[in-house]
């Protein structure tokens, strides 16, 4: 085994081994060592995707001296890989634009803590990516679910403990579900390695054996990651939740956690039950129903809005949505659309989230619309990065955005006619609503500013770190958007190996 | 010509621009702003300025209650909401419905499933048959428990205790008082100091003998768990419970000035980051030397000896440290904010 195959496991334990670290740091200290590890992570991420483009096939990597079905183990392949690219690089610009912002929102001794949480964070996504185990995907999971709830409560301030709570019982809702499905596929199958499952499943299948629990287990599984990750009826957590804690809270959680989730079940749809099963039970419809009416919904809720992070918190509603009509659709066209469209996403949400909190900044504070005129000419970087995110949202051309909705009408174009009819009338809804909310927030930026208010100028400037992260998440995103081509390869070669 | 219309709003028009503006009432926007506009959070101001700002947020507080006293009344009458109120009627119900059915399509489940304890079943393969039959050989430990879960499977345990500390740093963030040596401590720190010297025991002597005499019994159990866990019952977490529960006894009967003579807030994250490094660092190595079929320096042993079973009883003992402080800062953190 080569050297550079170990990058998972490394990927892994260390932002894992310094987490505990972490706590007993000062909080600049705390700051420095967790920006060190989260580059590191990236470094090695980085160095692994180009590894991996070199090799055929996916490995699997024993974690300890056991082989699979007795010892733990993770297995890596090309989409792990780029996914994996991803998330720490969202992590590493999330943590960079909002840590002036951390300092401001938390208690000085309680900064050091939130690094380990965002350190832990990052372990456990991962190891989400990374696990070939559905027990240790669990618990990862788990780590992931109290660091997020902690991640929100961490402003100890108005309503963020509300969301808090709120995010806690519906995410331990979820979590519940997934256990639940857990057991009792391990009571079915014996296994809790998944290529293990996958086997098992296709003898009860072929046998005709345990029918019904089996559908329980893929509802019971699919829904409780539906719920933790805001699929549309369960969303209601989401507004307060990204709405009042800290930008990169905010960012975090909507571009990386929920996209956990979203990727585990990806997972799970492919290596733990297999395709072909998932599609003779009718629970892509499901989740293709719940994906359409939360495209709409999502959005029509976020013209209601009149705070922009809450707008953009109901945003996420919406394109969760997509995501998961994506992963509805039951091709593989879709699955690499909902897969690209968690990249795209992801870049676009966490910068909207970041260069909002600039703007609020510069306006005194006030997420309010008619607060936040002329901002963009106040704090112009997050101006520029806000404009550049809203389009990608919106799907302008040469943006992230833009592919990742000309792949869904792509993969639509696969289905039957009535599906694609569908798909394609409430992708051109869901783009109108978008664009409405979305323009409407760039033009109040840019609007001459309330008469007779005078915001403290000083405000606007946020530092060095935060117009980086900016520049850098503008940059990724103009790029994602012009190089998707490679990207939907790279993804698509993945998928043929991922199951 | 047109119509003139007396009751225009109640028309569909602009009871629809009624229900889109919901989201933003003139309420809403207000609680917005008091909650933005006040003073910065890690800063503590003095004595005076908080009295002043508290008299301030207690008119305000009133003002808003008796707004939204008034806004209640004027929503609540049943004319207005009728709808609302069917509508949630309507709720509850499906609510019912919808949980009965869930619990009934699990009941379903439950009696769909493999019978249990029959020895045809799924469960028993060979993963479990190597587990009991090969366990002791290979891992050393006489506790095949242990053996499973620290040697066959570590690495869901290396993340089962960072479930523990992350649940423990959760708590110190929604829970723990600031401190900030440079300020003097705020009126609501000094009135929670107070509030906690009146519930400490009062020097209750029968408490404290006999806490004298169960602690070193229960921390000896607790200590023996640890060490013994890859030899009996037992191992780090229940060990580390035992322990934490002892500490939570000896807390109880001599109270915080006692307890803080060896056990302080330096010392709790001292010791589980060293115990979580530990771990993390241990298993990193055998992980490393395990995947790459590497010789590793981790032998079993004689299964049965106290030093056996490789890594085993000293990630008890870590694992022990972490369980014990958790249960230690979880007490004393829901008790009084500090250690």
């Amino acid at each position: 085994m080569e050297l550079w195959q170990s990058i998972p496991f490394a990927c892994i334990l260390l932002p894992l081994g310094s987490a505990a670290i972490t706590s007993v740091l000062s909080k600049r200290w705390a700051r420095y060592w967790t920006m060190f590890v989260l580059c590191c992570l990236v470094t090695l991420s980085a160095v692994f995707v180009v590894n991996m483009q070199g090799f055929s096939g996916s490995y699997t990597y024993m974690m300890g001296h056991y082989s699979a079905p007795w010892g733990n183990e993770i297995r890596a392949g090309l989409l792990e890989a780029v996914t994996a690219l991803f998330f720490s690089v969202i992590m590493l610009l999330s943590l960079m634009g909002g840590m002036k912002k951390i300092d401001e929102h938390l208690l000085s001794d309680k900064q050091s803590l939130y690094y380990v949480m965002l350190l832990l964070l990052s372990a456990a996504l991962m190891a989400q990516v990374y696990t070939n185990d559905l027990f240790t995907a669990y618990v990862f999971l788990e780590i992931m679910t109290l660091a997020a709830c902690s991640l929100i409560a961490a402003r100890n301030r108005g309503r963020t403990l509300v969301a808090a709570t709120r995010y806690m019982i519906m995410n331990l809702l979820g979590s519940g579900m997934f256990l639940l499905g857990i057991t009792l596929l391990y009571d079915l199958s014996g296994h809790l390695l998944m290529s293990n499952i996958k086997e098992a499943i296709a003898h009860i299948v072929t046998t005709g054996q345990y029918k019904m629990p089996l559908t329980v287990v893929i509802a019971l599984m699919s829904i409780g990651l539906g719920i933790k990750s805001a699929l549309f009826p369960f969303h209601t957590w989401v507004p307060d939740a990204y709405g009042y804690s800290t930008p990169t809270s905010s960012a975090v959680l909507s571009s990386l956690v929920s996209k956990g989730y979203i990727f585990m079940l990806i997972k799970i749809f492919h290596r733990v039950i297999g395709l072909d099963v998932i599609r003779s039970t009718g629970i892509l419809d499901v989740l293709f129903v719940f994906a359409l009416v939360g495209m709409i919904m999502g959005s029509v809720s976020a013209i209601r809005q009149n705070d922009v992070r809450r707008m953009i918190a109901f945003s996420s509603v919406a394109q969760i949505g997509y995501i998961f009509m994506g992963m509805g659709m039951g091709t593989q066209a879709g699955m690499a659309a909902a897969i690209f469209h968690i990249f795209a996403h992801g870049i676009s949400k966490a910068m909207l989230f970041l260069s909002a909190g600039g703007l609020a900044d510069a306006s005194g504070n006030h997420k309010q619309f008619r607060h936040l005129r002329g901002s963009g000419f106040r704090s112009p970087i997050a101006g520029v990065a806000f404009t550049i995110g809203a389009l990608s949202m919106v799907g302008f051309p040469f943006l992230s955005g833009f592919t990742s909705k000309l792949n869904f009408a792509t993969a639509a174009m696969e289905m039957s006619d009535l599906s694609m009819l569908l798909v394609l009338l409430v992708l051109i809804v869901s783009t109108f609503l978008n664009t409405v909310y979305f323009l409407k927030t760039v033009i109040t930026l840019y609007r001459k500013p309330l008469p007779g208010v005078h915001y403290p100028k000083e405000k606007g400037q946020r530092g060095f770190c935060f117009h980086a992260a900016l520049v850098l998440f503008s940059v990724a995103n103009i790029s994602l958007g012009l190089f998707s081509q490679s990207v939907m390869d790279a993804i698509s070669h993945g998928l043929a190996h991922f199951g | 010509m047109a119509r003139i219309r007396n009751n225009y709003e109640n028309t569909w028009w602009p009871r629809l621009l009624r229900w889109l503006e919901m989201g933003s009432s003139a309420l809403d926007d207000r609680l917005e702003e008091e909650m933005e506009e006040t003073h910065e959070g890690h800063l503590l101001p003095s004595a005076e300025e908080i009295a002043a700002q508290e008299a301030q947020r207690e008119a305000r507080i009133q003002q808003k209650l008796s707004d939204e006293l008034e806004m209640y009344a004027h929503a609540h009458q049943w004319s207005r909401t009728k709808g609302a109120r069917l509508a949630d009627w309507a709720y509850r119900i499906l609510a019912v419905v919808i949980c009965v059915s869930i619990i009934w399509v699990l009941l379903q489940t439950a009696s769909h499933l493999p019978s249990f304890g029959s020895p045809d079943n799924p469960a028993h393969n060979e993963v479990s048959r190597r587990y009991i039959e090969k366990g002791m050989e290979e891992t050393g430990a006489v506790n095949i428990v242990a053996g499973m879960i620290l040697d066959y499977r570590a690495f869901d345990t290396l993340g089962e205790s960072n479930v523990l500390f992350v649940a423990a740093c959760s708590v110190l963030i929604l829970l723990r008082m600031s401190s900030d040596k440079n300020h003097t401590s705020s009126v609501h720190q000094l009135e929670i100091e107070a509030d906690d010297r009146m519930y400490e025991p009062k020097n209750d002597l029968i408490l404290q003998r006999a806490t004298s005499m169960l602690v070193p019994l229960i921390l000896v159990f607790g200590v023996y768990g640890l060490f013994n866990g890859h030899l009996s019952p037992g191992g780090g977490f229940s060990g580390g419970a035992v322990m934490g529960a002892g500490m939570i006894l000896y807390l109880n009967a001599f109270g915080f000035k006692k307890a803080q003579r060896f056990f302080t807030f330096p010392v709790f994250k001292t010791i589980s980051a060293c115990a979580l490094t530990f771990y993390a660092v241990s298993k990193a190595y055998s992980f490393f030397t395990g995947a790459n079929h590497l010789p590793s320096f981790i032998t079993p042993g004689t299964p049965g000896n106290l030093f056996s079973a490789g890594l085993i009883p000293y990630l008890n003992i870590a694992v022990g440290m972490v369980v014990c402080c958790t249960m230690y800062a979880f007490y004393t953190h829901f008790r009084k904010g500090d250690m």
